[in-house]
């Protein structure tokens, strides 16, 4: 079903028209209300009045992860804190992590867009929903709750994890639809086969999956061993979570919920506009947004944009699954992780020389993340235990920072590449 | 009263080891007594050697994490209850020992060295129970160091 066909079918046309009046209201709206962003407005030179059309858009500056970081916390936020009803938390550069604060409107919003992309992946109000992604400060598991709820479906918030339990609700609850990552389906799947689980004979029909990058052979994958149709979901915190964009049941391409998000597509070096079909850097506007709207937000995420019309009757352009980063952000298990968060974390434990290499690989199903860390001779002690409580506490400062636990492998010192100009640091395995 | 032992700090990799045998070998310098704690990732060597600041300086050039590491050995007889007699001092003296291994023996004696959080106190509590703690010299002149 399409949730809201006068949005997501209203001829090309006319959504220009909404969205050059919903891109004027919305500069205006974030030039009163975010110093950060006027600032660089007034360096550009530029005033809300020269917006006079939609390709006017690339005349204004991009807001990106550094922005975010300068005005930590709440710096970009467009409205006083009592009207703020919910704040979410992804991961940053450093130590410290970002923030996004919600309205009661774009909250709405968020269910709105949310119960348009459920439906795209195959949701009726009938569905019963299991929802896998983590509940918290993650905007997974709340944003699919609330999209589910605003549809009428039943949701089970399940939350990441317990796989065991995961699997007792697939096979008793009534499961018609779940929301995870690909690899956790794959997972399930894969626990599931081995606690002798027919998945041909439960009612689970769709799964709409996102939060890291999957191909097409994963897909394969994924609707042979758990029998669903598998769609890809598309979001992120600083422009709401998930429900930016989901795939219809034809599976090619994303559609972009673009009355609320305005993509672009640009060379992220250059920063020239492409056009569709030819690949770059996600660039998104929020229209519509309160609470924290981000006006030319460099995702750093690598897309397409296709502008076919999609038989599925959705007028909504629709962008390729992501194929890359322009940055070194990984996608551990779903978590956004940048090195330099690892790093920042190891430099902060005494002793620890920030000499590391991680290593990502593909167990099974599932990511599995081991660094290697030096010893130096200011943490080395002959007694074996120390040495474990070491790892161990590195561990525990990893996982209480990334809620990823990585296995630690302590290594000799100077047995890692120094930095010369940039050192590797990351050793990505994985098969995706 | 100390002795100073060498520890050395290992990846569990092919060859490491004698790596470090070759690299004191070539500078001369006789290795007493080994012992190798190992996980599955690491191991650590405690060795007694018999010029133990010329072997951290050869490791620590070879890049070889080495440091001095004080140890307490104490001389007692080899015969049933030897090392039982060591161990009840311990147990009495509630000192707490991180590792444990023996030098060998010679002639009726057995040597033991171990490793306490606070040497000082293990030393003292030995020489009041009547242990015979060995120096470094003992050692040296028993051909054991």
């Amino acid at each position: 079903m399409i949730w809201n066909p006068d949005a997501e079918t209203m001829p090309v046309g006319q959504r220009r028209e909404l969205q050059l009046e919903l891109l004027k209201k919305q500069v205006k709206y974030v030039y009163e209300r975010q110093p950060a962003y006027r600032a660089k407005m007034e360096k550009a030179g530029i005033k809300p009045e020269d917006i006079k059309s939609l390709d006017d858009l690339r005349l204004l500056p991009y807001l990106t992860k550094a922005d975010m970081r300068e005005n930590y916390p709440y710096g970009l936020f467009c409205v006083p804190m009592k009207e703020v009803v919910r704040v979410h938390s992804s991961s940053g550069t450093t130590g410290k992590p970002t923030a996004v604060g919600y309205t009661k409107k774009d909250i709405e919003i968020w269910a709105e867009v949310m119960a348009r992309a459920l439906a795209c992946g195959g949701a009726t109000p009938d569905s019963i929903i299991q929802n896998a992604y983590g509940y918290g400060m993650f905007t997974g598991g709340l944003g699919i709750h609330y999209g589910g709820e605003r549809m009428g479906c039943a949701v089970l918030p399940a939350s990441s994890g317990q796989t065991k339990r995961q699997l007792i609700y697939l096979q008793d609850f009534g499961t018609t639809l779940i929301t995870c990552t690909p690899s956790y389906s794959l997972h399930l799947a894969e626990e599931g086969g081995a606690e002798g689980v027919d998945f041909k004979k439960l009612p689970l029909k769709y799964g709409v999956l996102g939060a890291e990058p999957w191909s097409e052979g994963m897909r394969e994958k994924i609707e042979h061993n758990l029998n669903i149709k598998a769609t890809d979901i598309y979001g992120l915190s600083e422009i709401i979570g998930p429900g930016v964009a989901n795939e219809c049941l034809e599976q090619k391409g994303l559609h972009i919920f673009d009355d609320h998000f305005l993509p672009e597509v640009i060379n992220h070096e250059t920063g020239e506009p492409l056009p569709p079909g030819q690949r770059g850097e996600l660039v998104i506007t929020t229209l519509t947004k309160e609470g924290f709207p981000a006006i030319r937000y460099r995702t750093g995420d690598i897309t397409a944009l296709l502008d076919a019309p999609c038989p599925c009757g959705r007028t909504h352009i629709r962008m390729e699954r992501i194929t890359g980063r322009t940055d070194d952000m990984l996608i551990i298990r779903g978590v956004n992780v940048f090195p330099s968060q690892i790093e920042s974390i190891l430099m902060d434990i005494e002793g620890v020389e920030p000499h590391y290499i991680i290593y990502l690989r593909r167990d099974g199903a599932l990511d599995d993340m081991e660094i290697h860390v030096e010893v130096s001779e200011k943490v080395f002690s002959d007694e074996v235990k120390k040495l474990e409580a070491l790892a161990a506490k590195i561990q525990k400062e990893i996982q209480g920072v990334l809620a990823l636990s990585p296995r630690i492998k302590l290594v000799e010192p100077k047995s890692l590449e120094r930095s010369m100009g940039k050192a590797k640091r990351v050793f990505d395995e994985r098969k995706i | 009263m100390n002795v100073q032992q060498l520890s050395i700090f290992l990846e569990n990799k092919q060859g490491r080891l004698a790596e470090v045998a070759n690299l004191l070998a070539n500078a001369a310098i006789n290795i007493r007594t080994a012992t190798l704690a190992d996980t599955s990732d690491f191991g650590v060597v405690r060795l007694i050697v018999d010029d133990v600041d010329k072997a951290v300086d050869v490791l620590k050039e070879g890049g070889i994490t080495a440091v001095k590491t004080d140890i307490v050995i104490v001389d007692t007889t080899d015969r049933p209850g030897g090392l039982a007699k060591v161990l009840n001092v311990i147990g009495k003296k509630n000192l707490n020992v991180e590792y444990l291994y023996s030098l060998g023996t010679r002639g009726e004696r057995a040597y033991i060295a171990l490793r306490f959080d606070d040497s000082e106190k293990a030393v003292a509590a030995f020489q009041e129970s009547g242990v015979v703690v060995v120096s470094r010299e003992d050692l040296k002149a028993l051909n054991m160091a």
